[in-house]
């Protein structure tokens, strides 16, 4: 143990990456685990998962039960946006989604004690409480992801094909970085957690319908300001062959792992600027 | 009841009030993530009612007034969770539900009044701001009429009552199943579905519309929706909304006493 710390506090960038990769993975199979010994319970939270996120389609199913299109996009190519907005977020979500509870531990004092383990705090942070339950979000959009590639009416090009898991990682990288630069804002603002809840669960709302559907301002938003965009809009609007609303040219559609990168560069400081500022409660 | 307990549970009302009231930066971020929802639905309901003029008898300004209406009320109501009943099933998993029922007070009155304050500040707090920036911002159908404005606040208030009603039997249901979670995420699934808070009501297709309406969490949204919108009958919800409330309650205190008997047991 003593060389591990000592290895986190001189060790080199790289090691530290390594090293949080290793305390994440040991946290989170611990939580597994732990989830393990009630499979019962495990199973039903993990359904209703799945069924609190199929509520979202559901709702998009009725829509369609009532009209035949939807900001000129048909339920097929909606389900694609859909399917690959849940797939992204449900993959975020399941990595991370725990940093939602940083702002309990910095009012409660108890991140003290994840400060002073030897291994980067970021990872403890994420690891924290690792709900394996979070597959049912995953699960979902994996289903409406596949129904959409069955049903949809694509012409196929292999850089059509290599895009789609591009954009699907690409787009829970870009969900990882809105959910860490939430954690660092929860380091100033301790009881607002819920704000991460609009970008978070409100982005990934917002991408399951077209964008022709919202108002050109919001879309230049999802674009520039929060690049959402890059998730499934850009990257969709090439598969399906339809021209993106603020007539980007068409190779914008291939750098959504530019902007992922970008996201997390950006989260990365956020999270170091946040983890400066902390002041222990001292409880 | 004497005036004595009237004022009791006004006071403890009142606590519940207070007790939301002081978390001021939560209320400041419920109130930017609700209107962030608020703006994502307008703009799919606008798009819906683009291609379909008149769906479920509305037109797109009261589409667009029932997203802000749902907005508003979703804390108040506890649609989506986040009422008392966390703390009940708490205490009736520790047992300290034992102490509650030796205090000289109603259970069931008590965690009303306490979850009537809390809505009364969520409404306030949380609701009214997301309302006024969609007001402001997007075409709305408001009434003119100061009786409409207040025959709707009658339906909310019974709202409030259902609402309760039903999230009591959720957190009763920890007498038996000790860990709530399964029941309580099933309960915030049917309310979401059938509140009108997913899809106005009206706008779902055939049978599956008739039968949510005809369900309890058609109270929560759907009814005072429709009040206020002028699509519905001011006494005809009251009476539905009535019904409800009190067959719910009246349920709640049943399965209330056959949970006491369990309690008694299980303390012997």
């Amino acid at each position: 143990m003593a060389e591990v710390a000592e290895a986190a506090r001189t060790g080199v960038r790289r090691g530290r990456v390594v090293e949080g990769v290793r305390a994440y993975g040991l946290i989170a199979g611990m939580w597994i685990r732990s989830t393990m010994a009630y499979r019962t319970s495990f199973v039903l939270t993990a359904f209703g998962n799945f069924a609190m996120t199929a509520l979202d389609f559901v709702a998009i199913l009725l829509m369609f039960s009532r009209v035949d299109a939807l900001g000129g996009y048909s339920l097929p190519e909606v389900a694609f946006l859909y399917g690959l907005s849940g797939v992204s977020f449900g993959l975020a979500d399941l990595a991370i989604g725990s940093m939602e509870r940083l702002g309990r531990r910095v009012r409660d004092g108890t991140l003290d004690t994840l400060l002073v383990r030897p291994a980067p705090v970021l990872a403890q942070v994420a690891a924290d409480r690792f709900a394996l339950r979070r597959l049912g979000r995953v699960v979902q959009g994996l289903l409406v992801l596949g129904y959409a590639l069955v049903v949809v009416d694509i012409d196929w090009t292999a850089a059509k094909v290599l895009l789609l898991p591009v954009a699907l990682v690409s787009g829970a990288g870009i969900f990882c970085a809105v959910f860490v630069a939430a954690g660092a804002f929860q380091f100033a603002a301790q009881d607002a957690s819920e704000v991460a809840n609009a970008f978070t669960y409100g982005g990934t709302t917002m991408l399951q319908y077209p964008p022709t559907v919202f108002a050109l301002d919001l879309v230049r938003g999802a674009t520039f300001v929060l690049p959402l965009a890059f998730v499934n809009w850009l990257p969709a609007s090439y598969v399906l062959g339809r021209p993106y609303p603020l007539d980007l040219p068409g190779w914008v559609a291939f750098t959504p792992p530019l902007a992922a990168a970008a996201c997390c560069a950006l989260a990365g400081l956020a999270w170091r600027a946040g983890l400066r500022s902390y002041r222990s409660t001292g409880s | 009841m004497s005036a004595g307990s009237g004022r009791l549970y006004v006071a403890v009302a009142a606590g519940g009030f207070r007790r939301y009231a002081t978390y001021r930066a939560a209320t400041a971020a419920g109130v930017f993530t609700n209107t962030v929802f608020g703006l994502i639905l307008v703009y799919t309901y606008l798009a819906l009612w683009d291609e379909k003029p008149q769906l479920g008898g509305y037109d797109q300004a009261q589409a667009v007034t029932f997203v802000w209406l749902g907005q508003a009320l979703l804390a108040a109501l506890a649609i989506g969770g986040g009422g008392f009943e966390d703390e009940l099933m708490e205490r009736i998993r520790t047992g300290d539900v034992a102490v509650d029922l030796y205090r000289p007070v109603d259970l069931q009155l008590w965690w009303l009044a306490a979850d009537v304050g809390r809505a009364v500040f969520q409404l306030l707090g949380r609701g009214v701001v997301p309302f006024v920036f969609g007001s402001l911002f997007f075409p709305v159908a408001l009434p003119r009429e100061v009786s409409v404005w207040a025959a709707f606040l009658v339906t909310v208030v019974l709202a409030m009552v259902v609402g309760f009603a039903l999230r009591y039997l959720v957190a009763l249901s920890a007498f038996w199943l000790l860990d709530g979670t399964g029941v309580t995420q099933m309960a915030w699934l049917a309310g979401l579905f059938c509140s009108g808070m997913l899809l106005p009501l009206n706008v779902f297709p055939g049978a599956l519309g008739d039968v949510v309406r005809a369900l309890p969490w058609s109270s929560l949204l759907q009814g005072p929706a429709d009040v206020l919108l002028g699509e519905a009958d001011p006494l005809g919800t009251y009476l539905f909304q009535a019904s409800w409330a009190v067959a719910l309650l009246a349920l709640g205190r049943l399965v209330q006493s056959a949970a006491t008997r369990r309690v008694v047991v299980q303390g012997g």
